[in-house]
């Protein structure tokens, strides 16, 4: 238990000092964030014009969907906000070979590396989220039950270790392929497809959603939680999901720093 | 004259090999890219849902289909990222070895933008076949007329976006943040161009305000030509065509002035 309060707290103490490190420049912060607020229309526009020829999409409700683009919202804000900058730091550090100083220090390298950079600005998502999914719930004239809330946390949660798991992957696929940089792209890119319900997709499509790139568990499954129509089963698939997620990543990193030959050798 | 021109030509034909020589250096790169470009597949999961019971505004699902494919080849074909080449070299300094070269930075960076065209193409077709394969597109337009102005359009696209991505760079000559224009600007075009929603769909209000933008000529102009949205009228086709050679001319003025005030004040930091 010490171990993982001791990880907790250097996590703690990484992001509050890449956090003021962010925040030094103040006028790019607010640009940034106003930046990061209008950027949310493209969720919004495809959906104002959709429904505006259509009632319903395919079994998603207006409400539905709006809440979906919120959740999206929130996941991308912490996804691109405290997830993938920390990460795509390791692809730097492997490539100057700084990384070996980080791996001489005497803790975990997996947790001294993951909040390592905070960009602040992409968290601003979190909050225009949250309001889009507010208004959702107004519009529904729905006020979710604590089963629910809690139905959509636990689905938010296990959304945001999936997204973290995958970044990882990236990280460790870097240990092999230094010039993937931008990898953090790809898995933004991928992300997109979540800003829609699931149900919007078919077949093959939905499954690979699912349970391949569970985007369906990220915003699909909170939302609906929410909503009250999600069905019960899916909150411990999404749970069981973030764990093999988690450990599955966890074990490829390890074994790709086992193998890391640093710049030095 | 002769002399010159010759010069010119050979000037022309040597930065465009190192250009194409540079963009096949970094293919895994280049290949990230291409594969990061997805947003329009995720359209057509959206539109193809939306009109799975009837048509939405005249496209049905077949048509959709086609639109964000050709979407996603024209802006392959037809995007420019040298804004944020531009960007970093004027920050960090290294227009000045672009300066010194004896070939005008301009054109260096004209001939970086065009030469990847091909390889980016090359790169998507995969992802374009298998979007093909999985959704059963609409044929293209059998339109003359409009198969006629395509080349012309498509041009005019990858010019426009070229010179655009150069004004846009140039900002950083005089602000230090200049990348976030890029930003703004990408930002704006993803909602103006047809990139997201064709802009048929619009409300028509909306649409005046669209077609007195330049991004609609930067990307939606060429795919409606193919998939045949002009086809009953051929004038308005050709009408647009004109106004995107207007933009075209307006913004290439615009950067000269801008180049050249900018590149004076770079100087004068002793860059």
């Amino acid at each position: 238990m010490t171990r993982v309060a001791r990880a907790l707290r250097i996590v703690a103490v990484q992001a509050r000092a890449s956090l003021l490190v962010a925040l030094q420049y103040r006028a790019d912060f607010a640009l940034d964030a106003v930046l990061e607020i209008a950027s949310t229309a493209t969720a919004l526009v495809p959906l104002w014009i959709v429904f505006g020829h259509r009632p319903g999409l395919s079994g998603a409700t207006p409400e539905l969907a709006l809440a979906v683009a919120g959740t999206f919202a929130v996941v991308q804000g912490l996804a691109e906000g405290a997830i993938t900058p920390s990460l795509a730091s390791v692809v730097e550090h492997v490539r100057s070979g700084t990384l070996d100083f980080v791996l001489l220090r005497p803790a975990d390298a997996q947790v001294l590396l993951s909040a390592s950079r905070v960009q602040p600005f992409r968290l601003v998502n979190v909050l225009t989220g949250s309001v889009l999914v507010g208004v959702a719930l107004h519009r529904a004239g729905h006020a979710p039950t604590l089963g629910e809330a809690l139905a959509a946390a636990s689905c938010l949660l296990a959304g945001i270790v999936i997204v973290y798991a995958i970044t990882l992957f990236a990280v460790t696929a870097s240990f092999f392929a230094v010039r993937v940089d931008n990898l953090a792209y790809l898995v933004g890119a991928v992300l997109d497809a979540g800003r829609w319900p699931s149900r919007v997709f078919r077949g093959a499509v939905r499954f690979a959603f699912t349970f391949v790139f569970p985007l369906a568990v990220m915003t699909s499954f909170p939302a609906e939680a929410l909503l009250g129509s999600l069905a019960p089963a899916s909150v411990p698939v999404a749970v069981a999901l973030a764990a093999t997620f988690a450990v599955a990543s966890r074990l490829a990193f390890v074994g790709a720093l086992r193998r890391y030959a640093s710049a030095s050798s | 004259m002769r002399r010159a021109l010759a010069r010119a030509a050979h000037v022309a034909l040597a930065v465009l090999r190192v250009g194409l020589a540079e963009s096949f250096a970094y293919r895994a790169e280049l290949l990230l890219w291409v594969l990061a470009t997805t947003m329009p597949l995720v359209m057509i999961a959206l539109f193809d849902a939306a009109a799975r019971d009837a048509p939405l505004g005249g496209y049905d699902r077949a048509r959709f289909a086609t639109y964000f494919l050709v979407t996603l080849v024209v802006r392959h074909a037809t995007s420019s990222w040298v804004a944020w080449q531009l960007g970093r070299d004027i920050r960090q300094g290294t227009l000045s070895l672009r300066l010194l070269r004896p070939v005008h930075p301009l054109l260096a960076y004209v001939a970086e933008s065009v030469t990847s065209v091909p390889l980016r193409l090359v790169v998507a077709a995969p992802v374009v076949l298998l979007g093909a394969w999985l959704t059963d597109p609409a044929p293209l337009t059998s339109d003359p007329r409009a198969l006629a102005l395509v080349p012309l359009a498509l041009a005019q696209s990858l010019a426009l976006s070229v010179v655009i991505a150069l004004l846009v760079g140039s900002t950083s000559f005089f602000w230090e943040s200049g990348v976030k224009a890029m930003d703004v600007v990408l930002l704006v075009f993803m909602l103006t161009s047809g990139y997201l929603v064709p802009l048929e769909l619009f409300p028509a209000p909306a649409r005046q305000v669209l077609d007195a933008l330049p991004f609609r000529y930067q990307l939606a102009l060429p795919v409606e030509l193919l998939v045949g949205v002009h086809d009953a009228d051929p004038a308005h086709a050709a009408a647009l065509c004109g106004r995107q050679t207007l933009f075209l001319s307006g913004l290439g003025g615009a950067l000269v002035v801008v180049w050249r005030r900018g590149v004076r004040r770079f100087e004068a930091y002793g860059g």
